[in-house]
């Protein structure tokens, strides 16, 4: 449109670009260089056999890898807890939505309510949970067994390897189901009354509404909430730290645990950062994809 | 392409979406306040349940059945005297504050200028700038610390609040530009051409007349870049060894007793109270600011 020998045009882009500089300098530092020291260090091994120097090993590190079962077991615990807690907090967020659209006396101190477990630290939530789930004086076991009765004695829930994962996964719904009724709730706010109103004159029932239309009007919020908690989900270390630290019997180590005690506790920088390299991919194909549908599902609707 | 559109009241009709008779109505009342409750419960459930055992005795913690409601004679405030007296909690209160704050304002002081510049100025490679800082949000915190850790060791900055502070103010920028990118597009244009005419360059025009329009924006941003830094965890576990200068999430995470057996469930209680106080506060008095600036961060991008 404009040309850039136009003096004024010069100078505002000159602007631009000075008041740009810093932020990106920064990213720049913060994100792009661990990432691409990451991928160079990869190829070499650097550990306590090396004495902590690096040397060039070529794709050791990857062939290491391949074979490592403790590796594919923490990237199929990553992989479990993604997809389930990803689906329930979908189908538990699109539910609160739906709840909190509503008409009601009080609506805005339940919102605020509502959207509490989001901003609280992980951390400290995974201390709450783990208490929960104590086996001999948790409020979860005291509940199972003398309010519903539906247990004889007190479980140990975070010290059996499948419920150590399901507690888990049921601390992360409890804290981000929240963020996804968040941008499900703006995105419902969004959709016009008009037409809920035009389709149950055609004699819709509420189920159809919501099916033909809040659902595919919601696709783009969907998509995007999903997108968000898949790559927090995928790389979420602070939850499973606390709470089990991976255990029992490595049952809930997610594979940044396993990053992190490849570098923290064996000192072995080359093969962690290979294996933050790999993360690094799987979460660029999932993303590449889903932006891939995002643009079609935006096509589709008409929606920006 | 209405962001603030939210908590506006909508023209609905009274009991909720097209009620055909009214037999049906009570139900669908009792139905929906039935979910509400739920949906209550749920939110508060696990907080208010720290927050009774933080001040119960030790023994109304470990009596069979579990005790919910606690007698006159066991309440206390034990817990809380023990983490300001055995424990330093007064001084992580202050590490956690003073290094989510410090980056919080440095955040909104480096990513507001950017997000003009993206927003108005018109630079070439426009798009795949925003695209990368899109991006850049999906990244986990667990791909950068390996490349962090040996910036850290060169540098020495181990145990420096400047080794949170900078990754902090890194890791909210994408939220902060997208947030405030959106905000200055909706700035009615002529203002600052009306500047310029009256012979403004474009920092004067930014420090003069957007600046302070741009308030209520910086407050949003500032909120959420707030609360990320406050419940940041690995960078913190990792850069701060030192005890005095550990921040919040990662004292509590590492309170333990003096044996493996002797499991200090009261005060590790009492430390989440103290370290979620601040957010529940926050949410309580800026919940519409943080609604507004997550979707705008996420769902405009």
């Amino acid at each position: 449109m404009t040309t850039t020998t136009d003096p004024i045009r010069a100078r505002e882009q000159r602007t631009g670009w000075l008041l740009l500089a810093p932020a990106a300098l920064i990213l720049l530092a913060i994100y792009a260089y661990p990432i691409g020291r990451a991928f160079v260090l990869s190829f070499f091994t650097e550990n306590l056999g090396t004495g902590l120097e690096p040397v060039f090993s070529g794709v050791d590190n990857y062939v290491r890898m391949a074979l490592d079962g403790r590796f594919w077991l923490s990237i199929w615990n990553s992989t479990i807890f993604t997809v389930v807690s990803l689906i329930l907090e979908l189908i538990l967020g699109m539910a609160f939505a739906l709840i909190l659209d509503q008409a009601f006396r009080g609506r805005g101190i339940v919102r605020t309510i509502a959207i509490l477990p989001w901003a609280l630290p992980t951390a400290i939530i995974a201390l709450a949970w783990r208490w929960i789930f104590n086996d001999q004086y948790g409020v979860w076991n005291d509940m199972l067994v003398n309010w519903f009765h539906i247990l004889e004695n007190p479980v140990n829930w975070l010290g059996n390897p499948t419920w150590a994962m399901i507690c888990v996964i049921a601390a992360d719904v409890w804290k981000t189901t929240s963020f996804v009724s968040i941008l499900l709730l703006a995105g419902l706010q969004s959709i016009s009354q008009d037409l809920y109103e035009a389709h149950s004159i055609d004699g819709a029932t509420p189920w159809q509404s919501f099916r033909q239309i809040t659902l595919p009007l919601l696709m783009p919020q969907i998509l995007i909430a999903s997108l968000f908690r898949f790559a927090q989900a995928f790389g979420i270390f602070d939850l499973p730290q606390v709470m089990t630290g991976g255990g029992p019997g490595g049952a809930t180590e997610m594979v940044s645990l396993y990053i992190y005690a490849t570098v923290m506790n064996y000192l072995d920088f080359g093969y962690g950062a290979a294996l933050v390299v790999i993360t690094f991919l799987v979460l660029v194909a999932v993303v590449a994809l889903s932006t891939f549908f995002l643009s079609k599902v935006r096509n589709a609707t008409g929606v920006q | 392409m209405t962001t603030t559109a939210h908590d506006t009241p909508r023209q609905t009709p009274p009991a909720g979406h097209a009620t055909p008779g009214a037999q049906s109505f009570p139900l669908k009342k009792v139905l929906l306040w039935v979910a509400i409750i739920a949906v209550v419960l749920f939110s508060l459930g696990p907080v208010l349940w720290q927050w009774l055992t933080s001040i119960k005795t030790n023994d109304a913690i470990t009596e069979l059945p579990v005790v919910y409601f606690p007698a006159p004679n066991q309440y206390t405030l034990q817990h809380y005297i023990e983490l300001f007296t055995r424990e330093r909690f007064g001084a992580y209160i202050f590490n956690s504050a003073f290094v989510a704050i410090t980056s919080t304002l440095l955040c909104l002081a480096i990513g507001s200028p950017a997000a003009y510049a993206l927003a108005r100025l018109r630079l070439p490679g426009e798009q795949f700038i925003l695209a990368a800082v899109l991006i850049v949000t999906l990244f986990p915190y667990i791909l950068l610390f390996l490349g962090l850790l040996e910036i850290v060791r060169v540098t020495g900055l181990a145990n420096n609040y400047l080794a949170l502070i900078i990754p902090y103010t890194a890791i909210n920028l994408p939220l902060t530009i997208l947030v405030m990118r959106s905000f200055f597009q909706q700035l009615p244009r002529d203002l600052e051409d009306s500047a310029k005419v009256d012979g403004y360059n474009t920092v004067q025009m930014l420090t003069q007349i957007v600046l302070p329009m741009t308030l209520p924006a910086l407050v949003t941003t500032g909120i959420l870049a707030f609360i990320f830094a406050w419940n940041e965890y690995i960078f913190a576990l990792t850069f701060m060894t030192r005890e005095n200068l550990k921040t919040i999430p990662v004292a509590a995470a590492q309170l333990g007793g003096t044996t493996l057996f002797d499991v200090p469930f009261g005060p590790l209680a009492a430390a989440t109270i103290v370290g979620t106080l601040p957010l529940i506060l926050l949410v309580l008095f800026f919940q519409r600011k943080i609604v507004q600036g997550l979707t705008s961060g996420a769902v405009k991008g």
